[in-house]
């Protein structure tokens, strides 16, 4: 997700990292590239204008030429910029007594009726009881495709085929929601076209007669500068409580949402990352603007994984990452644990500065390849898994065999684990700021080029020095940094 | 107003007039192509989708040409109309139809992007050409996609080849294909499921429906359309390379250009992948489908100024 903007503001704070200072004029350059970069995002060229000004404003105020990294400076200005923007956010449904109303509206295919069922599935998760209402009069087949739904889900569906009112279908619905035992009414409308006036009024029609407690708006994440537009028609005809972003697993930039959030004010929800019933995530502004800025989303990390391993493994796995002990038997513990649909490739997506490797894997297919690699590490002997080291080339090409695959995969999966393993070691037994802090860290090492080799990470010596020591060695260090200079000072005089 | 600030602000208006165009001295009224002005223009050429690229390239043709004089904005957009008339100027388009058989037309997108309707509205138009459709409900993943395909099937009148909910898409385009040879039919079109352009194995999925298609017809599919949603911004750049290399797209069908959006990322699409866009949806009939003109298109683009 995302990592098309990344990828073009990654190459804007390039420019501006390493140049030491932050004049007024390379930050001119480097603001540009951002507003071209969010251009291309899909951001209304109004937000953008509103945006720049902003942080620009904000950065002129602040005495940058003192910080220390100047283009770290900028990244936090246009990431709280962007935080503030799209935040805050409020997740809940706000259910409340005895029958909530949930309606959904948006453009024609924006997803309304696949995130009807998405949202059912979330609220089925916290216990509550759903049900769904087939408004959506128009387009065909529509209501087979809610009821299809419903089945899936195992929850109740409404619709009359009898009527072409929408508000008779939705109040009717409404009414049978209790005899159907359901606490939550899901509205699924039809899309429409913002500037049709005649379904604009049916819709807020709706809206005035049967009074949802919350009306969703739903966008496509692939809009354009469009976005704005039918934001604005709907915000008018409607009262909306929430927004949510659909289609945002594939390679959109998800622009859009800056715009619609600028124009509407309400909070973003959820956003829909896939095409399972599953893939509808709450919206987290922090990781979006992080994500952006290329900074990604350690705590979304966090979330996720504490999601899927369960806490005592998670401990035992956490220590034998701190004692450097992870062996591959781990590493295909972990793969098989990501290895559901989609979830691989979100969290390499969430690591920061990552965006190359997820479109690595990408080509490689990331789902598929995660039953070959453990198909590989199953062809291993347990010392193998433990020390990789030991594979030599007639080892591999053994392993190669058992595993049905080329030899070529077999090194590719012992790189892989190379580079994973310090950076789960680095990052285990860390608070998320300290988490931060070392990806950072990784980041400045040019580690997180996709490629680029791993670093080692740095283990105990097995000697501690005494604070006395190590001023004495401080000493040392300073001074023989000062004679460096000392003598290159003179060899420039001389030269 | 003292006799200096007079002074001052005489010179001013001469120093106005000075540094004006010879050309557009004697114009009534006029705007200076300033930095300002240019700025308009930027913001007018960005809200039509065509991205910063494109956009940066005309506003600095328009600074190259008009910078320093008084105009009127008129005169700016027809040159950019006659820029962007140009950048997307393209042979005619008329569906390549097989000399003999059946042709095949596979229709192709991302999720919502308006395929089903698209290929109602196309068998319409073949329908009125007087042409037999065989249409082939190759979406079966996408809930009651096959329902909504035949309910149109029903009003416009034409035949459809169905499959059960999940089942292989490759086998219903195999039986479309078979049917439309069986009964000489003229045009068989097969609808996909919506699948975003980085989802590696679907997009496979597209090119093993190709495969089983030509094995039946050598020379087909004949055209492979994407449809593209007009409201979808920069990210319909990245939709025509996916499905061009998977599919090997043949042209666009521009959907819901009824709305407020413009649909200006086909000059990107054009400029890059030298897609043409064949169709244009502008409306929610079956009879909704025009042949895509340059000239209308650009005229829309810019119909507000």
């Amino acid at each position: 997700m995302f990592e098309s903007l990344n990828d073009g503001l990654t190459a804007a704070f390039k420019t501006l990292r390493g140049k030491g200072k932050l004049t007024e004029a390379n930050m001119r350059d480097g603001l540009a590239l951002v507003e071209r970069s969010l251009l291309e995002a899909d951001v209304s060229y109004q937000v953008v204008q509103d945006f720049m000004a902003a942080v620009g404003e904000k950065a002129m105020g602040q005495k940058v030429m003192l910080a220390l990294d100047p283009s770290e400076h900028l990244v936090g200005i246009v990431r709280d910029e962007l935080v503030e923007i799209l935040g805050p956010v409020d997740p809940s449904f706000d259910l409340r007594g005895d029958v909530t109303t949930l309606m959904l509206c948006g453009l024609q295919g924006s997803g309304k009726t696949t995130s009807c069922g998405k949202l059912a599935r979330l609220l089925l998760n916290s216990k509550a009881r759903p049900m769904l209402v087939a408004a959506d009069l128009q387009r065909p087949a529509a209501i087979d495709q809610l009821h299809v739904l419903g089945e899936q889900l195992g929850i109740p569906v409404y619709s009359d085929r009898e009527t072409k009112d929408p508000v008779k279908v939705c109040q009717d619905a409404v009414r049978r929601a209790r005899d159907e035992g359901a606490d939550v009414v899901i509205l699924d409308t039809a899309g429409r076209l913002a500037i049709d006036q005649e379904l604009m009024d049916e819709l807020s029609r709706i809206d005035k007669r049967v009074g949802p407690d919350q009306c969703f708006l739903v966008v496509d994440g692939m809009t354009g500068q469009d976005a704005v537009n039918s934001a604005q028609a709907f915000n008018e005809a409607l009262e909306l409580d929430g927004v949510i972003m659909t289609k945002l697993d594939g390679d959109a930039r998800g622009g859009a949402l800056l715009s619609v959030k600028h124009v509407t004010g309400v909070p973003i929800k959820f956003i829909g990352t896939g095409e399972q019933l599953e893939a509808l995530e709450p919206f987290r502004p922090e990781g979006m603007a992080e994500r952006i800025l290329g900074l990604g989303d350690i705590l979304g990390l966090v979330h996720t994984a504490q999601q899927i391993v369960d806490e005592k493994e998670q401990q035992e796995l956490q220590q034998r990452m701190e004692e450097g002990s992870f062996s591959l038997e781990d590493f295909k513990g972990v793969l098989t644990k990501f290895s559901q649909p989609g979830l691989m490739k979100k969290m390499v997506g969430l690591m920061p500065g990552m965006g190359g490797l997820t479109d690595m894997m990408d080509q490689a297919d990331a789902d598929g390849d995660v039953k070959r690699l453990v198909g590989i590490v199953d062809s291993m002997t347990p010392d193998e898994r433990r020390r990789p080291k030991l594979i030599d080339a007639s080892r591999r090409s053994r392993i190669a065999r058992g595993a049905g695959v080329e030899m070529g995969q077999v090194t590719d999966l012992i790189k892989q684990f190379n580079t994973m393993a310090p950076i789960m070691q680095s990052m285990a037994g860390k608070g998320p700021l300290a988490r931060m802090q070392a990806v950072k860290e990784l980041q400045h090492s040019g580690m997180l080029d996709p490629g680029a080799q791993a670093p080692r990470v740095k283990k105990g010596t097995g000697k501690r020095m005494s604070p006395r020591q190590r001023a004495q060695a401080k000493k040392q260090r300073d001074k023989a940094l000062r004679r460096q200079r000392r003598s290159l000072r003179g060899r420039n005089a001389g030269g | 107003m003292g006799l200096f600030d007079r002074i001052k602000r005489g010179l001013e208006k001469t120093a106005t007039v000075l540094s004006t165009d010879i050309r557009d001295l004697f114009k009534a009224e006029g705007r200076l192509v300033d930095d300002a002005f240019l700025g308009e223009i930027f913001a007018i050429l960005v809200k039509t989708d065509m991205g910063g690229g494109p956009a940066t390239e005309i506003r600095d043709q328009i600074r190259t040409e008009f910078r320093g004089r008084v105009i009127q904005m008129s005169d700016a957009f027809a040159v950019i109309k006659r820029k962007v008339g140009e950048l997307l100027a393209q042979p005619p388009q008329p569906l390549r139809f097989a000399e003999t058989g059946p042709t095949v037309i596979m229709v192709v997108g991302v999720n919502g992007s308006g395929k089903t309707t698209s290929i109602a509205k196309l068998a319409t138009l073949c329908k009125n050409q007087r042409k037999s459709v065989v249409l082939g409900a190759a979406d079966t993943f996408r809930a009651a996609a096959v329902e909504q395909l035949t309910v149109w099937s029903q009003r416009i009148g034409v035949d459809i080849v169905t499959g059960a909910a999940n089942s292989d898409p490759a086998s219903v385009a195999h039986r479309a294909v078979a049917k439309a040879v069986e009964e000489n039919a003229d045009v068989c079109i097969i609808d996909t499921a919506g699948r975003l352009q980085t989802q590696v194995n679907l997009m496979r999925e597209l090119e093993k429906i190709q495969r089983v298609v030509r094995a039946q017809i050598p020379t087909a599919p004949h055209e492979v359309l994407l449809v593209l949603d007009a409201t979808a911004g920069q990210n319909g750049v990245s939709q025509a390379r996916g499905f061009s290399d998977a599919a090997g797209c043949t042209g666009i069908v521009l959907a819901k250009l009824d709305g407020t959006a413009k649909g200006g990322v086909v000059i990107p699409i054009r400029q890059q992948f030298d897609l043409p866009v064949v169709f244009v949806g502008v409306g929610e009939q079956p009879d909704d489908l025009v042949v895509f003109d340059v000239e209308p298109f650009v005229d829309a683009l810019f119909a507000e100024v």
